[in-house]
């Protein structure tokens, strides 16, 4: 893949900082990188690094204190809360570290979340539900509620969730920081059928080198910075 | 448009039935808030009862085909004079309802006695009426439920229950002293709750002489054909060159009668309750503040979703006020077994003279306590519902 076709996301000159009283706290300084459609980025890092932050300014969730940042050809950081808002509905699917599944609601309910959102009939998104838990294998799982799911079964759930809309991107922060080895493989495996399969472009944090060996590229960030090697 | 609503709404109920299903998760809090805004409705609904009560039991006395005569300019029966003669007059003006045992019209004068007031033994003003045979017809709700009737003539009176059951010495058989004057009570009387249970009545004759009244009256109160007669009867008396009268249907003179008691003990409920409001909404206010801090991870999730900060905002005021609303309904049902039916009597500013009556914690008045409930609701889930809606979602995912 080649072009500007395939440039998915595109941040040039972002600095993020923080005012804590009269001091200004620099997260990310200058950043400049690409991300091509139906690449599979792994963001690594230590702790206080920038990599979530960075993470939540490409999903719209936070804005920049300088520079732009392109998404599929729009500059999101230009967006008021109400258009970024539906503009995260449309686009982005987001996988957390601890799940954030809703736990009065079952599966099901919980990947029809995004959905609602949406124009879909109640039909199309059933649907689209079972369609999104089978991707997931966890389609016999639909009538259980959170607490009755394993730690790995209920980030399968979040995932689901994240793909029901068919997002431009997906957005994993630390998919697999709360998972044993096993259940952490399972979801690394299932992330990256869905890139190569499914040619979902998916931007991952970890801090885990295991994790982030999964990955088509690995992008590192040291003190707000992006680094070619980490440093010793 | 349509499909926008909907999907608004979509949001709400899902954000809504979190907030809602996580409220056992604080329920101490929900407890406090919820109980505190019941005590305001209870107090609130339990001092509106006072003046509804007390106007209840003057408006069961009136009847719209029921009307009142007393001089022209005067307010209240305390301060009328109709002569003998005024009172023949007017027994003859046209819309009255006749029977083969006469017209049904009885003139009536009015005096205050003293009498001990239960459980004080405090004196207490209670009026003594002098009626004629016909005001057990006028008024068809006065029930005889011990002795009899007075005879005319003799110095009997008859009390009603509540005067019985709030002043000391209408027993019975017993004898009632006043003045120079010595009365047996030879019965009790109801009149289904009304005004008159309150009084003591008497033949008009024997109170005009042992008052020294002369042939003369303070009110004449007449049974109309049919509510309708109304006019042709006020009509014909205020064209009357020979009588100076107001004319005055019985449920207009009671409801006036009511204003001042009403308008003064409503007035009072409503500041209390108002001030008690206050403390009621920082109640409110610090549990929804408490459930938005204990949720913000899962508002924050929903924010990150697509989810709009009203309907999140909308959700935190609908728990709010739903928690107002079990509140205020236990407040509600709290004031009416604790006051409803309570008996009670106070001074008539119009009649200077005690009235009974039964607190009355009516449908209406509960509808008006959820109201407010659900407005302290509202006010104390406002602030905490722009937190929520204006809350950083990526601060918030983190939260544990």
């Amino acid at each position: 893949m080649s072009g500007t076709d395939d440039l998915l996301v595109n941040i040039e000159g972002v600095t993020k900082y923080y005012r804590r009283g009269a001091e200004l706290v620099h997260v990310l300084e200058d950043i400049w990188f690409q991300v091509r459609r139906g690449e599979f980025l792994a963001l690594m890092g230590p702790s206080g690094s920038g990599k979530s932050t960075l993470l939540n300014l490409i999903g719209g969730l936070d804005r920049p204190s300088r520079g732009s940042i392109m998404v599929d050809g729009l500059r999101i950081d230009r967006l008021n809360e109400r258009e970024l808002a539906a503009w995260r509905a449309r686009h982005v699917g987001f996988v957390f570290q601890l799940y954030n599944l809703m736990p009065v609601l079952t599966a099901e309910r919980n990947v029809e979340l995004p959905l609602l959102l949406t124009p879909l009939t109640r039909a199309q998104r059933k649907r689209h539900v079972a369609a999104a838990l089978a991707a997931v294998g966890l389609l016999h799982r639909k009538k259980h509620f959170p607490r009755q799911l394993s730690g790995g079964e209920q980030q399968r759930v979040g995932i689901a969730r994240a793909i029901v809309t068919d997002p431009t991107l997906l957005l994993c922060d630390e998919p697999t920081g709360d998972l044993d080895r096993r259940s952490g493989d399972e979801i690394l495996d299932l992330l990256q059928l869905l890139n190569r399969e499914h040619g979902k472009t998916i931007i991952m944090v970890t801090h885990d080198p295991h994790a982030s060996a999964r990955a088509t590229r690995v992008v590192y960030l040291y003190k707000g910075q992006i680094v070619t090697e980490m440093p010793k | 448009m349509l499909r926008l609503i909907i999907n608004w709404f979509s949001q709400l109920a899902i954000a809504a039935r979190f907030g809602l299903s996580t409220i056992p998760e604080r329920k101490g809090a929900s407890a406090a808030a919820a109980f505190g805004i019941g005590g305001v409705v209870a107090v609130f609904l339990g001092t509106l009862s006072i003046g509804q009560g007390f106007r209840q039991a003057l408006a069961i006395a009136g009847s719209p085909e029921t009307a009142i005569v007393l001089r022209g300019g005067a307010d209240t029966e305390m301060v009328s004079f109709l002569s003998g003669e005024h009172a023949r007059l007017i027994a003859d003006a046209p819309g009255i309802r006749r029977t083969d045992e006469g017209a049904l019209v009885s003139s009536e004068l009015f005096v205050i006695i003293s009498l001990p007031k239960r459980p004080k033994w405090t004196d207490a003003n209670v009026p003594l009426r002098g009626v004629q045979q016909a005001a057990f017809r006028v008024r068809d709700n006065i029930k005889i439920v011990a002795g009899r009737r007075f005879e005319p003539g003799r110095n009997e009176v008859i009390a009603g229950v509540g005067a019985a059951r709030e002043f000391a010495g209408l027993e019975l058989d017993s004898e009632l002293r006043v003045g120079r004057n010595t009365w047996k009570v030879v019965g009790l009387f109801s009149a289904d709750g009304g005004l008159p249970e309150s009084e003591i009545w008497t033949d008009a004759v024997v109170l005009q002489e042992a008052y020294q009244r002369g042939n003369s009256y303070q009110s004449v109160i007449a049974r109309l054909e049919s509510p309708d007669a109304f006019d042709e009867f006020a009509a014909a008396l205020t064209a009357d060159p020979r009588l100076n009268v107001k004319v005055l249907r019985q449920t207009d003179f009671y409801f006036e009668q009511s204003r001042v008691v009403y308008n003064l003990v409503t007035g009072l409920g409503s500041i209390i309750a108002g001030l008690m409001g206050v403390g009621a909404v920082f109640g409110a206010l610090n549990t929804m503040y408490s459930s938005v801090s204990a949720r913000t991870r899962e508002i924050a999730t929903l924010r990150a979703l697509g989810f709009r900060g009203g309907p999140v905002a909308a959700s935190v005021m609908l728990e709010s006020m739903f928690l107002a609303f079990l509140g205020g309904g236990m407040g509600g049902l709290l004031a009416y077994f604790a006051f409803d039916g309570f008996r009670a009597a106070t001074m008539n500013w119009q009649s200077f003279s005690q009235v009974t009556f039964s607190f009355a914690v009516t449908p209406a008045l509960m509808l008006k306590g959820l109201i407010y409930s659900i407005g302290i609701g509202f006010i104390g889930g406002l602030l905490p519902a722009i937190r929520a809606a204006r809350m950083p979602v990526a601060a918030g995912l983190r939260e544990p």
